[in-house]
């Protein structure tokens, strides 16, 4: 698969495969004058930091932590080099070969070749409109509990899920953080989307439920600000806070001192929450415009999730198809996503795939969906002919879904877009 | 000292193998004191070509565009001399399809198969002949897409049900798909080159993943051995098999045939690849390793069947 997403990055191709915020309308005067305020301290930017990051921008870290209404102690922040480095921090800390991590499935591909790396035995507990299935969870810690085993922690993304785009309900954030105390395990949190929502209220994150004992929360300025950057942050109990600090000395030292002076500079003038506000206007309107286009592209068999918020969408197809071979086709169409099985350690997810609308215009998510609904509608079709069956799911029912209710939403309105040229 | 361009990546599903070849062929021919110009095929290719002016093209390129002839023919055009087989042999190796019909005309043995096109399914109803098809073959039944050099799209079919939807991955990935009898048995390759066989590398998957195609070429989920470990007439047999299908098929330069080792000795031809990888861990290198060839003398022999 790696062989085939590696052709998703030429430049005449639709990517519907990234993860990338749009940095576009940063603008380059911006970016230039805050520049020009960090080379008022150029040595200070140009030298080593603290490994745990500069204390003013922790400062900055409990700011917009606050403005998910979730109060830390800017002590127990730890900067690190993007989002990705407490993923990996958490398993250098934790993980042995052969240990039990808890994922949800699908997860974070980015995700999985860092599990993978430390050889972690990886269970992943599925998902439904509401996030995390907590009672299979529950079930699958009271299996692993008659064997004497427990996971190390359990990585969660409980806001707008990458890739699945569902978000956990308040009643399972309460009961998890319930089942970490009772049994004594860490959670990773991690909610690199929470501040891009669309729509509805925001949830309390599982780090303000838990008061910081059993949570480790991980945030990132990648989708608020710039993921070029590659700065983010772990909040953590002391303890842990010491073994992610000390694995970060051996990592890398510190985290980039001219990211953190940047960062600085730009929320030094108050005006983030506006930018995050323009950023949201934009994404809404992409994810408006790929939930319209996969209504009128996508085959009345296929599904997706409709997300209040992040990057994604997650569309699965009838079970006959192999995203990873459906690849395959689309890149001959110039038009490329992230097969289902990327999400997966254990080959599940060969019929779905993640879509990305923040990174690409209107236009190009539009085009690109469309494109992919005509290499599906061509499979369906020779499935169909090969099998003899004729549409071998009856068209959905029509109702108007519960908003949360976005998991295996059935596909609504009319199929168009094929057959037509 | 010759000037020479390493053609490599583009944009078959093979690129990133293909980056790997390149970058080891570059290393070799510098090492062996040549001016080396790698180049990863695009748009611009026939004026990057045309502004070096090369004295050979050394073709690192894997799978479209590399082994179906067409950049054989492009290179004809501008008259450079380049590694490998020509235009006509090219394009009859990288269709499985028109290769094995070729191995069935002159006797060589090649597991029986069907191929159709998409268009005989769509428009010809060919899918009412599938009864027909897995009663001659019997289960369980490999499915391939006829131009692909990797593993990719390849499916097995253990029963009747998995038919369709492997025949839907498969034309993922080519117009033309074939349908062939599964041949258990032993995965050998004997790579050509000059005209000669190398020592045999024999596959052998790890663990239960026998029947999945692409952990079969997957480093770390496949142990190679090689010589592999066969009695001398069978050794003899295979290489003879492997210089007889480099031939008939008009292979120049270096080829890579894998064949399968089936019951009773009995072997049979799968297909040839006229661009075979030329990773430190491909086959085609371990060949030559095994037999006394070094890496650079191995790209150097190439270098000088170009023409």
């Amino acid at each position: 698969m790696r062989d085939v997403m590696s052709l998703a990055q030429g430049s005449q191709i639709i990517s519907l495969a990234g993860g990338l915020p749009d940095t576009s309308s940063f603008g380059s005067e911006h970016f230039a004058a805050l520049m020009a305020d960090v080379s008022k301290d150029a040595a200070a930017a140009l030298q080593y930091g603290p490994t745990e990051g500069l204390r003013p921008l922790a400062d900055v870290i409990a700011e917009v932590m606050a403005a998910e209404d979730t109060k830390i102690d800017p002590d127990d922040v730890l900067v690190t080099t993007g989002g990705q480095q407490v993923i990996d921090l958490m398993c250098k800390t934790f993980v042995d070969p052969g240990d039990i991590v808890i994922a949800e499935g699908p997860t974070y591909p980015g995700a999985v070749p860092c599990f993978s790396s430390y050889e972690a035995d990886v269970i992943q507990i599925g998902i439904d409109e509401d996030g995390m299935r907590i009672d299979e969870l529950e079930a699958t810690l009271d299996k692993l509990a008659e064997q004497g085993r427990a996971p190390k922690f359990i990585y969660t993304i409980p806001n707008f899920q990458n890739p699945g785009g569902v978000t956990m309900s308040l009643p399972r954030r309460k009961r998890l953080i319930e089942v970490a105390r009772e049994r004594e395990l860490l959670v990773l949190e991690d909610n690199p989307y929470g501040l891009l929502r669309y729509e509805g209220d925001a949830l309390p994150t599982l780090y303000s439920l838990d008061g910081g004992e059993y949570v480790i929360y991980l945030g990132t300025f990648s989708k608020i600000l710039s993921a070029g950057l590659r700065l983010g942050w772990a909040v953590a109990p002391p303890p842990v806070y010491e073994k992610l600090n000390l694995g970060k000395q051996s990592s890398d030292l510190c985290t980039s001192s001219l990211a953190q002076h940047f960062v600085l500079a730009y929320f030094a003038e108050g005006r983030w929450e506006s930018y995050l506000g323009e950023l949201k206007e934009t994404y809404r309107e992409r994810r408006d415009t790929m939930l319209s286009a996969l209504e009128r592209h996508f085959p009345p068999q296929a599904t997706w999730t409709r997300p209040r918020g992040g990057l994604f969408c997650w569309a699965t197809l009838p079970d006959f198809i192999d995203t990873t071979d459906l690849l395959a086709r689309a890149l001959r169409e110039d038009v490329a996503f992230v097969p289902g099985r990327g999400a997966y350690l254990d080959g599940r997810g060969a019929a779905s795939m993640r879509l990305n609308f923040s990174g690409v215009t209107s236009e190009q998510i539009e085009e690109g969906v469309r494109r992919i609904g005509d290499v599906i509608a061509e499979q369906v079709d020779l499935y169909e002919t090969l099998t003899g069956t004729v549409a071998a799911t009856e068209r959905a029912v029509e109702t108007e879904a519960e908003p949360e209710n976005v998991l295996h939403l059935p596909k609504r309105g009319e199929r168009r877009g094929r057959n037509t040229g | 000292m010759s000037v020479i361009a390493v053609l490599k990546g583009g944009r078959s599903l093979e690129r990133q193998i293909s980056l790997k070849s390149g970058a080891s062929v570059e290393d070799a021919l510098e090492r062996l004191g040549h001016e080396v110009h790698g180049i990863d095929v695009g748009a611009n290719l026939v004026d990057k070509l045309r502004t070096l002016g090369p004295d050979a093209a050394f073709i690192a390129l894997h799978g479209r565009d590399g082994e179906d002839g067409t950049i054989q023919e492009l290179l004809e055009v501008l008259g450079i001399p380049y590694t490998g087989s020509r235009v006509s042999s090219c394009i009859r190796c990288a269709d499985k399809v028109l290769a094995k019909h070729q191995m069935l005309d002159a006797g060589i043995p090649t597991p029986d198969f069907v191929a159709f096109n998409e268009t005989a399914f769509k428009e010809l109803g060919a899918g009412g002949a599938l009864d027909d098809i897995e009663l001659r073959l019997g289960f369980p039944v490999v499915v391939k897409p006829s131009d692909q050099g990797s593993a990719m799209g390849i499916k097995f079919a253990a029963d009747k049900s998995a038919v369709p939807s492997a025949l839907v991955a498969a034309f993922s990935y080519s117009q033309k798909v074939l349908l062939e009898r599964y041949v258990p048995g032993r995965d050998l390759a004997v790579s050509v080159l000059d005209g000669v066989a190398l020592p045999i590398v024999e596959a052998l998957p790890q663990g239960d993943d026998f029947y999945d195609f692409e952990a079969r070429y997957q480093i770390g989920r496949t142990d190679f051995v090689c010589p592999a470990r066969l009695p001398e007439e069978l050794t003899q047999r295979a290489q003879a098999l492997a210089v007889e299908v480099h031939e008939l098929l008009g292979c120049h330069g270096v080829s890579r045939v894998d064949l399968m080792l089936g019951a009773d000795d009995e072997l049979t031809v799968l297909e040839l690849n006229t661009v075979p990888g030329m990773t430190a861990t491909s086959l085609l290198p371990q060949a030559a390793e095994a037999a006394s060839i070094g890496f650079d003398e191995l790209v150097s022999r190439i270098l000088a069947s170009a023409s």
